[in-house]
């Protein structure tokens, strides 16, 4: 399950809303062990594209580097698909790489709702999950 | 001196859980059959046919290596090296 909070589901949201049509992407960095997403960091999409998303290499260095230094991990990689469901693409399974991160999709398709999903991607295996939303960790 | 890799999470399989190992080589591509010797499986991860893979990031100190030299980047004692798979995918 992923617990995560309120504010933070929001400002994904609010980062997939303001880049469609393009795919945003990102991740939510929390202490190494802890599962608590925290630090949220929006990542440039370098293909700026609407059915694909790669963060920019010289920013994913200095992410992960800022991570290791502050004994952080990508709790969570999240990015957005634009004109389909919020759920793994074949794409998706096959490029992830990060066994403990959660996986969130949100979809901007419908301009009414915008759905928030969670997945562990595994060795090519999808694992749907459920997502908790708290206005605080406790 | 050796030179420093440093192995992310889903590769540390190769290198029995280590978070960074010690190579050497004069260029990246030596550097990666030293690696290779040492840990068996871990070379076909980094490269294919066609050259370094084109989801795997590796960065000479603070430099992504496709703008330095690709396999042939030169490489030396004290240099750290780090793989990050890129993080990627997509609706297609």
């Amino acid at each position: 399950m992923l617990t995560i909070s309120r504010e933070l589901v929001d400002r994904i949201v609010a980062h997939a809303r303001a880049d469609h049509p393009d795919e945003a992407c990102g991740i939510v960095a929390g202490p190494a062990g802890s599962d608590r997403p925290e630090r949220f960091v929006p990542m440039e999409n370098a293909e700026r594209s609407p059915t694909f998303y790669r963060f920019d290499s010289m920013e994913q260095f200095r992410v992960w580097r800022e991570m290791d230094d502050r004994d952080e991990v990508p709790v969570v990689i999240y990015h957005s698909h634009t004109a389909t469901e919020a759920y793994p693409s074949r794409t998706d399974i096959g490029y992830a790489s990060e066994p403990d991160a959660h996986y969130v999709l949100v979809s901007t398709a419908s301009e009414e709702e915008t759905p928030f999903r969670s997945f562990r991607i595994n060795d090519g295996v999808v694992t749907e999950e459920d997502v908790k939303i708290v206005e605080a960790y406790g | 001196m050796a030179i420093e890799v440093r192995i992310p999470t889903i590769l540390r399989s190769y290198t029995d859980g280590a978070k960074a190992v010690n190579a050497k080589g004069s260029t990246l591509e030596e550097l990666i059959g030293d690696l290779e010797s040492r840990h068996p499986g871990l070379k076909s991860r980094l490269v294919d046919e066609s050259g370094l893979r084109r989801f795997v990031n590796v960065y000479l100190n603070d430099e992504d290596v496709r703008f330095l030299g690709g396999l042939g980047t030169p490489v030396a004692d004290g240099d750290t090296v780090t793989v990050l798979p890129a993080v990627a995918g997509g609706a297609r």
